[in-house]
């Protein structure tokens, strides 16, 4: 799968070399601000977690970085593409952004392979032969292999999430965001999802992962992120952030949920 | 221990159980009535059949045919009307949720005109102000009552299809559009290969469910004199001499007629509709 992995950056990246760049995004739905100036940086390979609790605007921020979501203000850099741009190539963003949801969205009437398949097939016409070898080699490495025929209501919630893992890879991205994708799932199934991102990681792709999993987020971010009410209240590297919180309302919430 | 269980059963239950078993028996009472006033009337009018007159069974027996090819007119008037409300009411339906006001007004506009227009009017307008026949340079292509009708069904169909189309749409979950959107689907494709084939099962019900009420009122056609069941029932009570009795045999047979073809499709309806409930 090395042509999935992007080679591992040194990990003293200077912001410069930043591969996505948040500077002072803001957003609101009508009156409520959502998000209230919030900037951060990921260098090619790196992994970060944003926790916080709900309603902080975790979601809508990396909704932002592949534009499914317009911000009000600021400026969001992946790869160098501005996604605040007036002439944001969309496609070509998305290209570059895989994403995958809590409530995973498969399209039920299509088969998990024929998940993983469309969007290549469809929308980048990709050679479909090409496409069906590449989206086999995806359910092995999600380890789902004999499942492809499966149709989404056929599987758990952990299964369709992978798939939908694999089918946001078949696009070869070059970061992805997760966003909370184990909160509706049980403990048990959690984990193979967990594992998959963990093994993603490691192979250098660059991952942005919303989540409330304290212990993959000590495991496996590079930095961890604490947002509230639209703010990043406090961030540094998992032995830091979990051992010498400075901030009161990382060390209230951490707390809670330890 | 089965006394118990009734007991905690959700009173839910048994009561919508109630009434679909009441609901079977009235719709069974409404069938057996209808046979009943069929064969005692037929029966009645045969004993009681004034000399020098044909008999209600033969009567109906000679005039069958003609009957029985008038329906026919009926089904392919209403079949054609639901194939061209269809092929029009699906784009007006994905039109009216397009996010170009442009292109969503005026769609919302025609759906809600035609929708609350009551039908009757549409086929007078169709069929007496509607050419009798087109003229396209020297070819001339006529366009003859029955089509006229078919026109005037078929722009309420559309109407109604159309907010089917819409509904269903709207019905499927928005996550559906988003992870379409985040693998570079553009809105048209996401409508035409993710959205639209969803749809399919939740608007098939309620689309045979308006297909049954279009053939019911192709019977309005007679009003305006196309040539269908109830026009030829007419004719042929009239050829029979007017006779009084001979009223409710030749209409009931209509009846049954209508009965026995729309109800296998409001049963195949509620099957289905039961049959997807589940499944989601």
């Amino acid at each position: 799968m090395t042509e999935l992995a992007p080679s591992r950056p040194e990990p003293s990246a200077a912001p410069s070399r930043a591969f996505v760049s948040l500077r002072d995004v803001h957003k609101s739905f009508g009156h409520v601000q959502v998000i209230n100036g919030m900037s951060l940086d990921v260098a090619r390979g790196q992994t970060i977690c944003i926790i916080g609790p709900s309603g902080s605007g975790k979601s809508t921020l990396i909704r932002c970085i592949n534009a499914l979501v317009p911000m009000n203000s600021g400026s969001i850099t992946v790869d160098g593409i501005e996604v605040n741009g007036p002439k944001l190539d969309k496609l070509a963003l998305r290209r570059k952004v895989g994403i995958v949801f809590q409530q995973y969205n498969l399209f039920p009437h299509k088969t998990a392979l024929q998940n993983i398949m469309m969007a290549p097939v469809t929308v980048l016409k990709q050679d479909k032969a090409e496409v069906e070898a590449r989206a086999h080699a995806l359910m092995k490495k999600v380890r789902l292999s004999g499942k492809e025929a499966s149709y989404p209501g056929e599987l758990s919630g952990g299964q369709q999430q992978r798939v939908a893992i694999a089918r946001a890879l078949a696009m070869r991205p070059e970061v992805m965001l997760f966003d909370e994708v184990t909160a509706a799932l049980d403990p048990e199934t959690k984990k193979e999802v967990l594992f998959t991102i963990q093994e993603l990681a490691k192979d250098g792709m660059t991952c942005i992962v919303v989540t409330h999993e304290m212990g993959f987020a000590r495991e496996v971010a590079d930095h961890i992120y604490f947002t509230e009410g639209g703010l990043i209240v406090e961030h540094g590297p998992p032995a830091e952030f979990f051992g010498h919180a400075k901030d009161p309302r990382t060390r209230e919430f951490l707390s809670q949920v330890l | 221990m089965l006394r118990l269980r009734d007991a905690f059963s959700l009173p839910l239950v048994s009561a919508s159980e109630g009434a679909l078993r009441s609901w079977r028996r009235t719709e069974r009472t409404g069938l057996a009535l209808l046979l009943v006033v069929f064969v005692c009337s037929t029966a009645y009018s045969a004993t009681t059949a004034v000399s020098g007159h044909d008999s209600i069974p033969t009567v109906l027996w000679r005039w069958a045919p003609l009957l029985l090819w008038g329906f026919l007119f009926n089904l392919i008037i209403s079949a054609l009307s639901m194939a061209v409300g269809t092929a029009a009411g699906l784009p007006l339906g994905i039109f009216q949720l397009s996010p170009n006001p442009l292109v969503s007004r005026p769609a919302k506009l025609v759906t809600q005109f035609f929708r609350n227009a009551p039908w009757l009017v549409l086929l007078f307008i169709c069929v007496l102000l509607l050419p009798f026949e087109f003229r396209i340079g020297t070819l001339r292509i006529p366009f003859p009552d029955w089509a006229k009708a078919v026109i005037g069904f078929a722009l309420p169909a559309m109407a109604n299809v159309a907010e089917i189309v819409r509904g269903a749409v709207q019905s499927v979950p928005s996550g559906q559009w988003e992870s379409a959107e985040s693998l570079c689907f553009s809105r048209r494709q996401t409508m035409m290969q993710i959205i639209l084939p969803q749809c399919i099962k939740r608007m098939l019900p309620p689309w045979m469910n308006l297909y049954s009420l279009i053939t019911m009122s192709s019977v309005n056609a007679s009003v305006v004199g196309v040539t269908e069941m109830l026009t030829i029932t007419t004719q042929v009570h009239a050829a029979e001499g007017s006779r009084p009795e001979l009223l409710a045999p030749l209409y009931s047979f209509s009846l049954i007629c209508f009965f026995l073809y729309s109800y296998p499709i409001s049963k195949w309806t509620e099957y289905l509709e039961r049959k997807y409930q589940v499944k989601e």
